[in-house]
């Protein structure tokens, strides 16, 4: 194939759509090809410009809250008085004694969920999502130190399809932690540690990944700290990263 | 809220006018809550927001508008032409800052400064632009090949001696 034809197609290889047989020969060729790999860079630098320049309007703190009204459930307020209401009651009474823990344990991690989901999206969207970085493990675990009250390991990634990209403080419910961002093809992954005792609500010990809000989660303690892999990647992504960290803090 | 930053900036991009993206986003929302059900899981959930977003635009008086001045569109264009010596986008590091390209991107039909949108700012894959556009992925290649030598051309007059003094104030994109 002749240059032209592989100019043809070089927008197609930077978004990342060729078959990855073609990625691969293409990826040959702009390392011999001086000419092709000059309009590669040329736009590459092209997409980062538009991707930067598209992130151009934020909501006003106003408009959210309006939002958040607008869309939260709505208190219920007509019912029925008479005998069927007061057998109502009686029951939900009973019922509500048992599973008042439960729920409000279930509450407390569905909130939480999404307020991971929140910082995973937020994140992802800022125009800086990491403030440290590096794909280099021993370049990002150092700078947390003295940031947040505990330490933590991260996996090698080697022979593995995920890479680091960064990594950041973050706070959930005043708690203070680690935001790590991971790639695995074309997702982004959060990855976020907190000391257990400093989160409220409760946990299992361990989940698999599943699907909260459209993206995939898992959560799981171990060694004192509450760790939580989120993304749109599939499941079984997001079950093979929490596996790399698992083998990693035991 | 998930997507929430994302979906208004997007808005804004399509209407052009704070206000107007504000109803859109809370239509939006609305829309999507009502019609859950019909989420089917396994569906991109990211494709199925914009899409409602984006059909809600076309329906309104301003989306109606820029549906209705959408230029044919032929969509079996020849290959994309491979890059000139000079190009635009080498001069567009040297002289063009974020402003300039956030109007020329203004200035794009409709239909271009979308997918470009999708594809280069919110990173969505070819498959996932297919489900937010409804089109099938051909068109979205062809499309976004087309969007991007559209935006080659706007950004190259600019670049004379006359750049930012002629800004078009008339073609809003539609």
């Amino acid at each position: 194939m002749d240059c032209e034809a592989w100019k043809a197609k070089l927008d197609t290889y930077l978004d990342g759509e060729l078959s990855s047989e073609e990625m691969g020969t293409f990826d040959a060729h702009v390392r011999s090809c001086h000419s092709c790999a000059a309009d590669a860079l040329v736009r590459v630098q092209t997409k980062r410009a538009i991707q930067v320049a598209a992130k151009r309007f934020a909501p006003s703190a106003e408009f959210r809250k309006r939002m958040q009204q607008s869309i939260a459930p709505k208190p219920w307020r007509s019912f029925r008085p008479g005998w069927v209401f007061i057998a109502a009651a009686a029951v939900i009474v009973l019922v509500g004694a048992f599973s008042s823990t439960y729920l409000g344990t279930r509450s407390g991690r569905e909130q939480a969920f999404s307020e991971i989901a929140d910082l995973h999206v937020a994140t992802l969207a800022s125009s800086s999502p990491v403030d440290v970085i590096s794909t280099d493990r021993h370049t990002v675990k150092p700078w947390f130190q003295g940031k947040i009250p505990f330490a933590f390991d991260l996996p090698e990634l080697q022979n593995s399809e995920f890479s680091l990209l960064g990594g950041r403080i973050t706070y959930l419910g005043q708690a203070p932690g680690a935001h790590l961002i991971y790639a695995v093809r074309k997702h982004e992954i959060s990855v976020f540690l907190f000391q257990e005792g400093a989160l409220r609500g409760k946990w299992g010990e361990s989940s698999a990944a599943k699907k909260e809000l459209s993206f995939n989660i898992a959560t799981w303690s171990q060694g004192g700290l509450r760790y939580f892999v989120i993304g749109d990647a599939s499941a079984a992504d997001i079950n093979n990263l929490a596996k790399l960290f698992k083998t990693t803090s035991s | 809220m998930p997507l929430f930053d994302q979906l208004y900036n997007f808005a804004n991009w399509l209407t052009q006018n704070r206000a107007e993206a504000e109803d859109l986003v809370q239509e939006t929302y609305a829309k999507a809550l009502k019609g859950f059900s019909s989420f089917h899981t396994g569906t991109n959930f990211r494709a199925w927001m914009y899409r409602i977003l984006r059909n809600t635009f076309l329906t309104s008086r301003t989306g109606l508008k820029a549906a209705m001045t959408v230029p044919l569109d032929p969509e079996e264009d020849g290959p994309a032409l491979a890059v000139e010596c000079a190009t635009p986008e080498t001069l567009l590091f040297e002289r063009v800052n974020r402003d300039l390209l956030q109007r020329a991107i203004d200035e794009l039909p409709v239909h271009f400064r979308e997918i470009l949108l999708l594809c280069d700012g919110e990173e969505m894959s070819y498959q996932e632009i297919g489900e937010a556009l409804s089109i099938p992925i051909g068109t979205v290649m062809s499309r976004l090949s087309r969007a991007r030598k559209t935006l080659r051309d706007r950004l190259r007059p600019k670049q004379g001696p006359t750049a930012g003094t002629t800004a078009r104030g008339t073609n809003r994109g539609l």
